[in-house]
């Protein structure tokens, strides 16, 4: 996919269990693919107070506020993940076209083997979907991030929007080698007893199952809308799961809220559900399945 | 996929020593000795806080140290408190004949471990240590549970002056044990670890990191690739051991590895 190389479908989503070389080292031995690194930004960040989960029996609540070490620190996490052999994807952040070239350009000088774009993050005050919520912006940060890096890059777009397919339209137009969607969606859970929104940061963003059919659908209109490679991701924990996405359009996709419910086996179960289904279907190959939903008609 | 976060009302706060209190709950939370609840103030803060009463009325023992255990330290009775929750992999009891060495707030989750164990027929000696008499934890409670007590100050007002280590390393000299329970500073558990590798003997030990997410997938606990959270919070000899950063670097909020 775009030049690289995985040896199976799947990665690590950003923003889970990837804030240190050795954690994301042993997601990789676990059976990712690859890995997508937490979003890095120019300079070092706490993120937001606790709470900053709330455990759903739909999925997960988090505002976690994209804590990280920055850019410089986080380098020599790359390239100690890089010294494994494990496939890394950088993600990143910044508050202006120009702080996210300057970033991607540092994250693929470390040695990531693609950079992608967060431009959908719901719950950062001026980073992610303030940055990535209209056409424009996509295409102008993405054009101005391609110009800085050899590597492909991604765009993950938000679904906290009208048309999800304008948005990757404009990342194809800026450049992007893939689009990535769908990151989480504003939410808010609130404690009755406490009369207050539970997340320190009030509204957070919604992830795993209860989002799927969102994804889904937004990959199948992507995959309409583009010629360069989707990444599916939302709500993904089974081989079925991520087959609703390749057959929606998706070339690979990533787990992220699967890894809390199901550890980092999950990776390995998947690809073993879709080599099954593919031997029981006679596909020979995951792209033969990829849109495959497009050629039929209910 | 089962929402874990309950509102308790509190159903006693109790001060243990003038910065220890107690808080019991009229809830019941099952769990084992060495698991952990994040705790809720609204409005305030969420930590993660050893559970120090298991079952019914279950309870917490904690230290006011920031905002959040500062305004927990206000709640009467009746208020209402979040926990999500309990978390992570307790002690697990082995052997006929254990010591159990907790220095300082260590004592929290070491009480019901105690408890446990004794009930059990598990013989206990329990080192206590603390910086003065005054600052001693659960005592009685530990020796109501029938645990012979071993008490160490680092002032010498009571028991033998010291630290916790000196005194379990005589012990262990003395006497033979099946296996050690260790909770408290990490100094005292790098200790540890060190004298239980030199004697072949069995170690678990409770350890501490920053939590944000408290069920294994921020990565914010994270301890050379494993996480205190989901891992840990206690962890045997064998994983002690191979903690490149036990002892020496933890993770501050932003990620960076910073010195302990």
């Amino acid at each position: 996919m775009c030049g690289l190389r995985l040896r199976n479908p799947t990665m690590l989503a950003s923003g889970v269990l990837d804030e240190t070389a050795a954690t994301m080292v042993e997601v990789a031995r676990a059976g990712a693919g690859a890995v997508v690194t937490k979003s890095v930004g120019r300079s070092p960040r706490e993120g937001h107070a606790n709470p900053c989960v709330v455990e759903l029996d739909v999925g997960l609540l988090n505002a976690m506020g994209l804590p990280n070490p920055g850019i410089e620190y986080f380098s020599e996490e790359v390239k100690a993940v890089k010294r494994e052999g494990v496939t890394v994807i950088g993600s990143v952040i910044g508050g202006s076209e120009d702080e996210l070239a300057e970033v991607a350009a540092l994250m693929a000088d470390a040695g990531a083997d693609a950079v992608e774009l967060n431009l959908s993050c719901p719950h950062a005050k001026g980073l992610g979907t303030e940055i990535g919520s209209t056409p424009e912006n996509v295409e102008r940060v993405c054009r101005a991030s391609k110009e800085r890096i050899k590597v492909p890059l991604f765009a993950k777009l938000t679904p906290n929007t009208s048309s999800i397919s304008n948005l990757a339209k404009a990342a194809e137009m800026g450049g992007a080698d893939a689009v990535v969607a769908i990151n989480t969606l504003k939410g808010m859970a609130i404690s009755p007893e406490a009369r207050m929104p539970i997340l320190a940061n009030r509204f957070g963003g919604l992830s795993g199952p209860a989002i799927r059919p969102i994804g889904v659908r937004c990959v199948y209109e992507i995959h309409d809308a583009v010629e360069i490679p989707v990444i599916g991701v939302g709500g993904i924990s089974t081989g079925r799961d991520a087959l609703e996405y390749i057959m929606a359009g998706a070339t690979a996709v990533q787990v992220g809220t699967a890894v809390w419910t199901r550890g980092p086996g999950v990776f390995k179960s998947i690809c073993d559900d879709i080599s099954r289904f593919m031997d029981e279907y006679g596909y020979s190959k995951v792209d033969d399945m990829v849109g495959a939903a497009h050629d039929t008609k209910p | 996929m089962t929402p874990s976060l309950r509102m308790l009302r509190v159903a006693e706060h109790r001060n243990e020593t003038p910065w220890t209190k107690t808080i019991r709950f009229k809830d019941t939370v099952d769990a084992r000795p060495g698991q952990f609840v994040m705790v809720w103030v609204p409005g305030v803060d969420e930590f993660p806080m050893s559970i120090s009463y298991m079952g019914d009325r279950f309870g917490i023992t904690y230290q006011i140290v920031g905002d959040g255990t500062k305004a927990l330290s206000k709640a009467a009775e009746g208020d209402i408190v979040g926990i999500r929750g309990p978390f992570g992999r307790g002690f697990s009891i082995t052997g006929k004949r254990i010591l159990v060495v907790a220095g300082g707030a260590g004592i929290a989750p070491t009480a019901p471990l105690v408890e446990a164990a004794t009930k059990k027929g598990v013989a206990v000696r329990l080192v206590l240590g603390a910086k003065s008499s005054a600052e001693l934890v659960f005592e009685n409670r530990c020796a109501a549970a029938g645990a012979e007590i071993h008490v160490s100050t680092d002032d010498g007002s009571k028991g033998q002056k010291g630290f916790a280590t000196g005194l379990a390393s005589s012990l262990i000299e003395k006497e033979r044990y099946d296996s050690v329970y260790a909770c408290g500073p990490e100094r005292m558990i790098v200790a540890m670890t060190d004298i239980c590798r030199k004697k072949g003997l069995p170690m678990q030990a409770s350890v501490e990191r920053i939590m944000k997410c408290g069920i294994g997938v921020c990565d914010s606990c994270a301890l050379d690739g494993k996480h205190v959270c989901t891992d840990g919070p206690v962890f045997d000899l064998e994983e002690l051991e191979k903690f490149s950063e036990l002892g020496k670097t933890r993770l501050d909020r932003t990620g960076r590895k910073t010195g302990i």
